[in-house]
């Protein structure tokens, strides 16, 4: 099974790289951008077959690992 | 006194570490990532760098590193760890030490020599500063800007667990001394057992006349009790 987790900076945490990226998407032309926020995505794969179980696991590597939740948040997605 | 520099792939301070351990006659080994115990020692350094090539987050892989659970038992049982630089970024992800160092405040990488005010002589680390309280250590780095909830800051405040706070030559701590944007102007912290220091500067790039300066020196002083 593959499941997807996205990071992000939570909301209030200052994120240098997303707002270079929207300056350079005006410098660029498109001015009708508001706001970039760049995050990390993770590809996993998982020999579980049930569903629950594999998204339980994910959510404590999301934890343990790909996060630090003092200044990231974290989506699963599954397939 | 025996120490143990802990080396992971990406450190580049674990030899400048080990030369001035050794300069104080500290009886020190170098012990690989990959390795399960730890030798017997009394103080752990957990060296500057860019372990893991500062991969997912600054000192987050090697956190999770084999020897960091020796460390933590080492840590536990009330052993000494210094943790520099990159070493401090690990021993945050390892949870040994609350809070997060985010990016610079500008943005830009520092390497440059910084004016610190000690705060706290009452732990292993900065007993010998009695003697010099304004300091000047370089710092090298890109993510030092130490952050933490209120409550944490608080606790940090309350408890004297801030030894090292950014400065300037007269020792005024105010924000406009602060090179990377630091809560309160932390450059390091204690946990509350004061066994375990985590700091952006690098002590041990100043322990000679030669390297112009010998702030760096007093620390080594404080572990080795002179």
């Amino acid at each position: 099974m593959k499941i997807t987790v996205t990071v992000t900076l939570k909301k209030d945490v200052l994120d240098p790289q997303g707002k270079v990226v929207n300056k350079t998407l005006k410098n660029m032309g498109y001015n009708n951008i508001a706001n970039v926020r760049q995050g990390k995505y993770f590809e996993i794969e998982i020999n579980e077959t049930k569903k629950e179980k594999a998204k339980k696991i994910i959510d404590e590597i999301s934890k343990k690992l790909l996060s630090n939740l003092i200044i990231e948040d974290y989506k699963i997605n599954l397939e | 006194m025996k120490s143990a520099v802990i080396v992971f792939p990406g450190s580049n301070c674990d030899r400048d570490v080990a030369i001035a351990l050794k300069k104080f006659k500290f009886e020190n080994q170098m012990v690989w990532h990959n390795d399960l115990t730890l030798p017997k020692t009394d103080l752990v350094v957990l060296p500057g760098g860019f372990s893991y090539g500062d991969y997912l987050r600054c000192g987050c892989i090697a956190s999770k590193s084999k020897i960091m659970s020796d460390v933590i038992q080492h840590s536990k049982r009330g052993g000494l760890v210094l943790g520099i630089c990159n070493g401090f970024q690990v021993l945050i992800e390892t949870g040994l030490l609350p809070g997060i160092l985010l990016r610079n405040k500008k943005l830009k990488f520092l390497a440059k020599n910084v004016f610190l005010k000690i705060l706290n002589l009452n732990n292993k680390f900065t007993s010998s500063y009695k003697k010099k309280k304004i300091i000047t250590l370089p710092i090298a780095h890109n993510e030092g800007n130490y952050f933490a909830n209120d409550n944490i800051l608080k606790n940090l405040e309350d408890k004297n667990l801030i030894p090292f706070k950014y400065c300037d030559k007269n020792g005024n701590i105010k924000k406009e001394f602060n090179p990377n944007g630091s809560s309160n102007n932390i450059a390091g912290i204690l946990n509350s057992e004061k066994n375990i220091l985590g700091m952006m500067p690098h002590p041990e790039r100043l322990i000679d006349p030669l390297l112009s300066g010998e702030d760096g020196s007093i620390l080594f002083e404080s572990l080795i009790g002179i």
